[in-house]
């Protein structure tokens, strides 16, 4: 037996779920256990209860809703990446999917899940921030909505309580004037970003108007690049000023040192990863308009 | 002591019932229990091997309910209810299935230690492109690892095999 002994409950409902939370403060949910189970066979982690949640198929879904694309969070990585609402709404995610994990961990993993898990090198916590998302989080005592860019608070830490369980992301439909790219360089294909860069772009008549760039691989968590997108905006979108952008993001992050990459290849890798990804999304713009 | 005091307290069993390759085995399990573990050690279906045990080498990769799954990242409690098919219900040495005979004829094992993996893997993928190119055989093999053939005989197997399932119509 790898992981240690845990008590096993299984929600066959959501309100199911959110008493099981309210009364085991002890407990943890297990969504598709793509990394939880990992960590548990590893002992990394040893929790003594989990709420199995995958039998709420009512929590797995993607529909428009006015302004926004909602997802259920137990909607697969597969499901997501392949769904026409997802490509039209919001592309940036369709694009971060080209780099996230495998087939097989794709089947079974889930967008809530590896939200909640808040790896600081997964891609979709930068396109919940880069897109403005908002988390929507479910308790006994109600329900409360977490901007994505408050929500990551640090390494495999969320914003959200011990009794909640997130049940939906919602993210405001892309501009039809918004250029978008996820960057990202890995070791292998699948593997966990040493760096990667989320940017979305507006260019109404040549000068940028709003931008976003967001890190992954930097620090503890997804790091908007606040001094990227101000060296950006206002500008001209070119050569020069996407490398202004590009040297503000390398100068405005720390990245750690690790056997896979250091400190200063990490930087390198911002600058480049943010000057690509700007400039992909800018010829968007321009193909959208 | 203590510790294992402590597992032998929490100790709890769950009624499951899980349908591999067409049979339906119902069992007591712990929570815990791995479904790789749960197929290897409770049922004896020793062919899904367990290689790193925690989602990177790809060896242990079934099919559950027609998806490509870690077998080590899945607890045999969560298949509950489930139609698994592993390795063993693809074909024998006297019938085997289109890609076992390619990757036969091909070399595309050498140990065989990942090649039920890689067998499962490319039967989701033929399922869903019967006629993938050499860049999306890779795409999708991806998270499978092989420290033997150096890939590239995997990939000519699986092209034949898709070649020859074509031809027969499968």
């Amino acid at each position: 037996m790898k992981p240690a002994p845990f008590h096993y409950i299984r929600a066959e409902s959501v309100e199911d779920a959110l008493s099981a939370l309210a009364e085991r403060p002890e407990a943890r949910v297990l969504a598709g256990g793509q990394s939880l189970i990992a960590m548990m066979n590893l002992r990394l982690v040893k929790p003594s209860c989990l709420i199995d949640i995958n039998r709420l198929s009512e929590l797995d879904y993607i529909l428009l809703d006015g302004d926004e694309l909602a997802i259920g969070a137990l909607t697969r990585h597969t499901a997501a990446a392949a769904s026409p609402a997802v490509a039209e709404h919001c592309p940036l995610m369709t694009a971060a999917y080209g780099y996230v994990a495998h087939r097989a961990v794709r089947n079974r993993g889930t967008v809530g899940g590896n939200l909640c898990h808040a790896d600081p090198a997964s891609e979709n916590p930068a396109v919940a921030i880069a897109t403005g998302a908002t988390l929507v989080l479910r308790s006994v005592d109600g329900e409360r909505r977490v901007a994505a860019e408050d929500f990551f608070l640090s390494l495999y830490e969320t914003a959200a309580r011990q009794n909640e369980l997130l049940t939906e992301i919602r993210i405001p439909k892309a501009p039809e004037n918004q250029g978008w790219s996820f960057q990202e360089m890995s070791t292998r294909k699948g593997d966990f970003a040493l760096v990667g860069v989320a940017a979305t772009l507006e260019c109404p008549n040549g000068v940028c108007s709003d931008a976003r760039v967001v890190a992954v691989g930097v620090g503890e968590r997804a790091e908007r690049l606040g001094a990227a997108e101000a060296a950006i905006k206002g500008s001209a979108v070119n050569e020069s000023s996407v490398a202004a952008a590009a040297s503000a993001a390398r100068d405005s992050v720390d990245p750690p040192s690790d056997f896979h990459a250091d400190t200063d290849y990490r930087r390198d890798l911002v600058f480049t990863l943010t000057k690509r990804a700007l400039l992909e999304a800018h010829g968007r713009c321009q193909g959208r308009s | 002591m203590g510790a294992a005091r402590e597992e032998a307290e929490t100790m709890e069993s769950v009624k499951i019932a899980i349908t591999v390759n067409g049979r339906l085995y119902e069992r007591e399990t712990e929570p815990r229990r791995l479904l790789s573990d749960f197929l290897r050690e409770d049922l004896r279906l020793t062919g899904t091997h367990v290689g790193c045990e925690h989602g990177v080498c790809g060896s242990c990769t079934i099919l559950m309910d027609g998806q490509s799954t870690r077998a080590c990242l899945t607890f045999a409690v969560m298949a509950d209810g489930a139609e698994i098919d592993t390795i063993e219900g693809l074909g024998g040495i006297d019938n085997m299935h289109p890609l076992q005979a390619a990757f036969w004829e091909k070399h595309g094992l050498q140990c065989g230690f990942c090649t039920p993996g890689m067998l499962m893997t490319s039967l989701e993928l033929l399922r869903e492109n019967p006629a993938p190119d050499r860049e999306e055989i890779r795409d999708a093999l991806s998270g499978n690892l092989c420290r033997c053939t150096g890939y590239q005989t995997i990939i000519d197997a699986v092209e034949a095999a898709g070649k020859a399932m074509r031809g027969a119509g499968q």
